[in-house]
């Protein structure tokens, strides 16, 4: 891992920050070590998942894990509150609920 | 029997009821859905993400520091639960998920300082990527380094409006503009009970000379009209009303809160006695002046019972753990007169901030019918009205199962007092007949998978 942020308007200096690499449905987002799931895809992607009742993204709202509206999915099929999960080297994530045949 | 105390949340109310159990012998159960003790206001970054603490606390550094080196003292004599959600509770039992999966803690004495989240008054296109919560805009920067955008607008009411867009400007964000619901200063007759604020009234004067001098516009009296988006769906603006006119600011992200409101769901979930606060225009659970609740042997303290500000509820949470000791039949501290004291010099202050910043049933009333109130479910104001008009009901409890507000997986968090206000201003009665919104188990979506053990 490189021993810097991503470049990004939208990340302060910080103290130790290392570089870590996930992939959100398919694209590969490069984060920073220690931040949420929902800052690693509010400045990538944008979203985090699709509002389930109509054609809107939805990134989230509360950041304190009370809104319940940053939830997503993992590749094994899992579910993560996206603001309660830090973002791990390697980690895929999909915004839309992965279909099991 | 021998005393199993467990506290729910770990903000300076919690922390400050474990360190006086912890000191009289007892080794309380210490319950935090946050990695590290200290709540929203004292909440720590990864320590890959640490900066300063003059940066991350401002006037509020001293007390960060001494929370956490009380917390450093005060660990071996606790059982600390970092990242642990309660997601039941039960007469002797709190439901638990840890990281490691589901358990269950004993109780013979409860505390629930369970704090608190913004108040929101919905505006059309809130739902939308780009804006957040104020306490979630001051939680991105605070603990992930991150703000919300690049320049950013910060609309609602209340003290905590002033505070998070001075902590945006101070970290070199561009801040669009202030815009203030209420008319702080249109009220005179408030003057001498804020005057009362000391300190916290001269901070807060303090952050608003600082956004004037940095020429960034304060409006009040303003009406929030709509969040305007590019054709890519990010945020370009928000519409308001103010002196008349119609006028938007322009940014890429927006803040939005009207002051905070209790998190009650486990007081809720216990069958504790609510009553309903005109002033702070919610429901809250009741308890006496020590924060004995209507159920014995169960206890409430800090934002969670009444929104009066970390000062407070780290005397009200001190006070509960005095009350519990002494009706454990242990001797009470000399401390309980001290922390009454200076509960009771807050509260004159405390009212008129909130009737400086309070949130009129007009907000709601005046929703256009086409701006969505419940997030989760997609429930627009004219939905609401609709099933008030057609059901003949105004109990939101039987107005939701009609139109499915507050049904989603917040379970109405943040949209059951803007429905409450809906359905009180369309059906024409008092906000008190229409009810609260019955909470359920689990209080947060959990996967079934973690609470049978299983994870895929």
């Amino acid at each position: 891992m490189v021993a810097e942020s991503p470049p990004n308007l939208q990340r302060l200096n910080v103290a130790q920050s290392s570089r870590v690499r996930i992939s959100v449905d398919g694209q590969a987002l490069v984060a920073r070590s220690g931040e949420t799931v929902l800052t690693a895809l509010r400045l990538g992607p944008g979203h985090v998942h699709m509002f389930e009742f109509g054609a809107e993204k939805r990134a989230g709202f509360c950041l304190m894990g009370a809104c319940q509206d940053c939830w997503l999915w993992l590749d094994d099929g899992s579910r993560r509150r996206a603001c309660t999960t830090r973002v791990e080297d390697g980690m895929t994530l999909t915004t839309m609920a992965p279909v099991r045949i | 029997m021998e005393t199993a105390a467990v506290i729910v949340g770990a903000g300076p109310a919690g922390m400050a009821a474990a360190q006086v159990l912890a000191e009289a012998g007892l080794r309380p159960v210490v319950i935090d859905e946050g990695s590290h003790p200290g709540g929203q206001i004292f909440r720590r970054p990864q320590p890959d993400l640490m900066r300063g603490i003059r940066q991350l606390y401002g006037f509020d550094a001293g007390r960060a520091r001494a929370f956490a080196d009380r917390y450093a003292a005060l660990a071996p004599l606790i059982d600390y639960r970092p990242e642990t959600q309660v997601w039941a509770v039960s007469d002797g039992q709190v439901h638990l998920m840890e990281k490691a999966g589901a358990t269950v803690a004993h109780w013979t004495h409860l505390v629930i300082a369970s704090g608190a989240m913004d108040r929101i008054v919905p505006v059309r296109g809130w739902t939308g990527p780009g804006v957040t919560s104020l306490g979630g805009a001051q939680i991105s920067l605070k603990a992930e380094a991150s703000p919300i955008g690049r320049r950013v607008v910060f609309a609602g009411s209340g003290p905590l409006l002033y505070l998070v867009a001075y902590q945006y400007a101070k970290a070199g964000v561009d801040v669009a503009a202030v815009l203030e619901t209420a008319r702080p200063f249109a009220r005179f007759s408030q003057l001498p009970s804020l005057l009362s604020g000391g300190r916290a009234l001269a901070q807060g004067l303090f952050y608003m000379a600082v956004l004037r001098t940095r020429r960034i516009p304060i409006r009040t009296g303003v009406r929030l009209l709509d969040v305007t988006r590019d054709p890519d769906g990010r945020v370009s603006g928000i519409g308001y009303r103010w002196r008349g006119r119609d006028r938007m600011a322009t940014c890429d992200a927006l803040a939005l809160g009207h002051g905070l409101k209790a998190e009650t769901q486990i007081a809720d979930l216990l069958g504790l006695e609510f009553t309903f606060d005109e002033l702070q225009r919610q429901w809250l659970p009741r308890a006496d002046r020590d924060g004995r609740s209507s159920l014995a042997n169960v206890y409430l303290a800090g934002d969670g019972l009444a929104i009066r500000g970390s000062d407070v509820a780290e005397a009200s949470g001190r006070l509960a753990a005095f009350a519990l000791l002494h009706d454990t039949g242990c001797t009470v501290s000399a401390h309980a007169a001290q922390d009454r004291l200076s509960i009771e010099r807050a509260a004159g202050f405390r009212a008129a901030l909130d009737r400086t910043f309070a949130v009129p049933p007009t907000l709601f009333s005046e929703l256009a019918d086409d701006v969505v109130v419940c997030r989760c479910e997609g429930v627009s104001a004219g939905v609401i009205r609709q099933a008030v008009k057609h059901s003949g009901e105004a109990d939101i409890n039987r107005v939701k199962a009609f139109c499915r507000v507050g049904m989603g997986r917040c379970q109405g968090r943040l949209c059951a007092l803007a429905a409450a206000e809906l359905i009180a201003s369309t059906a024409g009665t008092d906000i008190r007949s229409v009810g609260r919104m019955r909470g359920q188990a689990p209080v947060k979506p959990m996967p079934l998978g973690d609470l049978i053990g299983r994870r895929p």
